[in-house]
C-alpha cells in the first residue's frame, strides 16, 4: 500500500496556478526525487504535504490516512527546509531535539537519539553551538538531523544540497542514499539538479507546467522520456533535437539529415509523412574519419576537451548543429574539419512536434 | 574606525563631547539644583558652588513642604507610586493584548485587517484634548473617573498602538519557515508562538515595551482631567510645587530627579535586550 498518496491536488496563488490536479503515490521506503526547473512548484508540493500550505482541491493521504485538513503537527512528517529554518535562539542540540520534545520523549532517550543521528551526520562536535556559529554545511546537516531524528514515516527534503558548496554536495550525494534507505522512510526529495535526482531517486517525478510530465525510474526517464521537455531537462549536454520528416522507402522509414538518408528502427512505420522531432543524445553519436553505411558527413566546428569526455560541435551540410560526446580524452585530439557522424539507431527518440510527446515505436 | 588619523580622532572626540555636553547639561543642572535651596537657585549670577542640602528630598519623602507661608502637604511619593503603578499596569496589559494582535496582523491576512491595524494607529493621531471632553463625560457615567482602572484603560490609547506597530514589524521580519519547521516537528501553534515567535521578536517587544512605558510615564493631560490628586502621577503632581508663596524650584528639581530615575534605570537595564541580530544565521537563501 502506498505510504504517501496525493490525489488530484491543485494549488493556486495570486500569481497564478502552480499545481493543477497532480497525483503521486510512493511506497514504504521509496525515494522519489521530485525534479523540475525552478518555479515549477516543487517546494509548494512539499509544503502541501507538510501541511504548511492548504491545497485548493484534492486529497493528501499519509499512511492511508486522509490528512488534507490536518495541522502540520498532526501529520508526523519530517521536513528539511531549503533555507534550513533553524531556530536561531537554540543550540544545534535543541534544534535537533525539537522534533522529539513534542512527543514527550524522556530526556535521556532524547539525548541518545540526538547523539546517534549527530554521529551519523558528523555534527556531534558542534551540537552545543548556536546556528550562527555553524558553517553552511553544518547548518544543512543540522536541519537534516532534525528531520531524521524522530524517524518519521514520511520525509520531505526540499533541495537540501542547494546551499552547500560543491565539494560537500558531492560527498552528501554519495552518503545520502544509504542514509535515507537506512531510515526506512518514504522520501520525497526535491531538487533542480538532474544528476542529484538520478543519483538519489528510486523514481523521478518530473514536475513541469503545473503537472507531472513523467514519473518513472531514472533509466526510463533518461532513455525513454515522455516529452521533449523531459528529454531536454535530463542530460548534459542537452539532447540534440532535430526537426525531421520521415519518409517511406522500400527498406522501411527513413529520415534525411544533411543529405544522408538514415533508416529508422522497425516500428516507426506509422510516422512516415508526418513532421517529427528527432532526439539524439550526444553520447550516442560516433564521429569517425571515414565514411560508413548511413553515416552523415559533418564538419567538426569546435572541440571542448573535458576530463572524462570530449564535446564536439558538428555542423551538417545543411547547416544543422549537433553536439556529440566522445568518452575520454583522446591521445590525439580530434581536429576541426570534415568527419562522419554515425547515429545509434536504437537510441533514436522521436517526438510529435505539436504535443511534445514521444512517439513510441509500434511493436510488430 | 580604527583607521582614523590622530587629528581625526581628536576632532571626533571634541564633537562628541560637545554633543554630550549640550544634551546632558540641563539634566546635570537640574541634578545640582535638587541639592540647593530656593535662595541658592535664584542667585544672580548663578554659581556652581553652594552648600549641598538634602532638604528638598526630605520634604518630598516626608510629604511636608515647609515654606515661608507655612507647612503644606504634598503627595509626591504617592504620585510617584501612582506613576509606577499606572505605567507598569498599562504596559503589561498592552503587551498581553498587543503582542498576540501584532502576531495576527503580521502572519494572517484577514478581511479588514489593514484597516483595523491602521485605525489602532490613528488613535495616536488624535489630539488627546479632543478626546478628553466626551471621554470624561462617559467616565463619569460609567463610574470610572478617578479610578486606576479608568486611567489604565485610557493609557491603552498610548501604549497599545505603539506596541502593536513596532512588534508587528519584528514578527514580519521573522521567516515563517522557522515557525513552520517547529510545527512540522510536532509542536502546536501556541507552543510555536511562545517558544519561537516571542523569543525571536524579544528585542522588539522589549523596545516597544520600554517606549510605551516612557510614553505612559510622561503622560500629563489624561491624568490631569480624569483623576484627582489621590490617583495622579508625578507629571501632574509636580503642579503642587507652584504654591502661594512662589515656585519651589529646588523641590521641582528633586522631583524631576526622582521621577526620571525609574525610567532611566529601566532603559539602562533593558538596553541589553535591545540588541538586534539574534536572528542572524537562522535562514539562508
Amino acid at each position: 500500500m502506498a505510504n504517501l498518496e496525493i490525489r488530484s491536488v491543485s494549488k493556486e496563488f495570486k500569481t497564478g496556478k502552480v499545481l493543477d490536479r497532480i497525483s503521486l503515490a510512493a511506497d514504504n521506503g521509496e525515494i522519489v526525487a521530485v525534479f523540475g526547473p525552478s518555479g515549477s512548484g516543487k517546494t509548494v508540493l512539499l509544503r502541501l504535504i507538510a501541511g504548511v500550505e492548504q491545497p485548493d482541491e484534492g486529497t493528501i493521504l499519509l499512511g492511508g490516512r486522509d490528512v488534507t485538513d490536518q495541522a502540520p503537527e498532526r501529520r508526523g512528517v519530517g521536513m528539511a527546509f531549503q533555507n534550513f529554518a533553524l531556530f536561531p535562539h537554540m543550540s544545534a542540540f535543541d534544534n535537533v531535539a525539537s522534533a522529539l520534545t513534542a512527543h514527550k520523549t524522556p530526556p535521556e532517550s532524547v539525548r541518545a537519539k540526538v547523539e546517534k543521528i549527530a554521529a551519523l551526520l558528523k555534527i556531534e562536535h558542534v551540537l552545543g553551538h548556536a546556528p550562527r556559529e555553524l558553517s553552511n554545511g553544518q547548518k544543512q546537516r543540522t536541519a537534516l538531523a532534525r528531520a531524521l531524528v524522530a524517524e518519521p514515516k514520511i520525509l520531505l527534503l526540499d533541495d537540501p544540497l542547494r546551499n552547500v558548496d560543491a565539494k560537500l554536495r558531492y560527498e552528501m550525494r554519495l552518503e545520502l542514499p544509504s542514509l535515507l534507505k537506512a531510515s526506512g522512510s518514504t522520501v520525497l526529495y526535491v531538487t533542480q539538479d538532474y544528476k542529484e535526482a538520478m543519483a538519489l531517486g528510486d523514481r523521478i517525478a518530473v514536475l513541469s507546467d503545473r503537472d507531472f510530465a513523467q514519473i518513472a525510474r531514472p533509466a526510463e526517464i533518461y532513455g525513454r522520456p515522455a516529452t521533449i521537455n523531459v528529454a531536454s531537462l535530463f542530460g548534459d549536454p542537452t539532447i540534440n533535437l532535430i526537426p525531421v520528416e520521415p519518409l517511406a522507402s522500400s527498406t522501411g522509414p527513413k529520415i534525411g539529415i544533411g543529405g544522408a538518408a538514415l533508416s529508422l528502427p522497425p516500428g516507426y512505420g506509422h510516422v512516415t509523412g508526418k513532421l517529427g522531432v528527432l532526439g539524439l543524445r550526444a553520447e550516442n553519436i560516433v564521429v569517425e574519419d571515414t565514411a560508413s553505411q548511413e553515416s552523415v558527413p559533418v564538419e567538426v566546428v569546435a572541440v571542448t576537451p573535458l576530463n572524462e569526455r570530449t564535446l564536439l560541435l558538428l555542423r551538417t551540410d545543411d547547416g544543422r548543429e549537433i553536439l556529440a560526446s566522445e568518452a575520454g580524452m583522446n591521445e590525439a585530439p580530434r581536429r576541426h574539419g570534415p568527419a562522419f557522424a554515425r547515429f545509434d539507431p536504437e537510441a533514436i527518440l522521436l517526438f510529435d512536434p505539436a504535443s511534445g510527446r514521444r512517439i513510441a515505436p509500434q511493436s510488430a | 574606525m580604527e583607521h582614523m588619523s590622530l587629528p581625526e580622532r581628536v576632532v571626533r572626540g571634541v564633537l562628541i563631547a560637545l554633543i554630550v555636553l549640550f544634551f546632558l547639561f540641563p539634566i546635570f543642572w537640574i541634578f545640582l539644583m535638587s541639592f540647593q535651596t530656593n535662595e541658592d537657585i535664584l542667585r544672580i549670577p548663578p554659581s556652581l558652588f553652594f552648600t549641598p542640602s538634602l532638604s528638598n528630598y526630605s520634604a518630598l519623602i516626608t510629604g511636608k513642604l515647609v515654606s515661608t507661608a507655612g507647612t503644606l502637604d504634598i503627595a509626591f511619593m504617592k504620585n510617584l507610586w501612582n506613576s509606577v503603578l499606572l505605567s507598569t499596569a498599562s504596559v503589561v496589559i498592552a503587551l498581553i493584548l498587543g503582542v498576540p494582535a501584532a502576531y495576527a496582523f503580521a502572519r494572517f491576512k484577514f478581511r479588514l485587517g489593514e484597516d483595523i491595524a491602521f485605525t489602532l494607529l490613528s488613535f495616536r493621531f488624535a489630539p488627546p484634548l479632543l478626546v478628553l471632553l466626551p471621554l470624561s463625560l462617559y467616565f463619569q457615567q460609567l463610574g470610572l473617573t478617578d479610578t486606576y482602572i479608568g486611567l489604565i484603560w485610557v493609557y491603552q490609547l498610548i501604549a497599545l498602538p505603539l506596541i502593536l506597530w513596532i512588534v508587528r514589524g519584528y514578527f514580519e521580519d521573522l521567516s515563517p519557515d522557522i515557525e513552520y519547521a517547529y510545527r512540522v516537528a510536532g509542536h502546536s501553534w501556541w507552543r510555536t508562538f511562545t517558544r519561537i515567535a516571542i523569543p525571536l521578536a524579544g528585542p522588539g517587544i522589549a523596545a516597544a515595551g520600554l517606549l510605551a512605558f516612557i510614553f505612559c510615564w510622561n503622560n500629563f493631560v489624561f491624568a490631569l482631567i480624569l483623576a484627582s490628586a489621590e490617583k495622579q502621577p508625578v507629571t501632574v503632581g509636580a503642579l503642587a510645587f507652584v504654591t502661594a508663596s512662589g515656585i519651589q524650584y529646588g523641590q521641582i528639581a528633586a522631583a524631576i530627579v526622582l521621577s526620571v530615575a525609574p525610567t532611566l534605570a529601566l532603559a539602562l537595564y533593558a538596553q541589553r535586550y535591545l540588541v538586534e541580530g539574534l536572528s542572524l544565521g537562522a535562514v539562508k537563501g
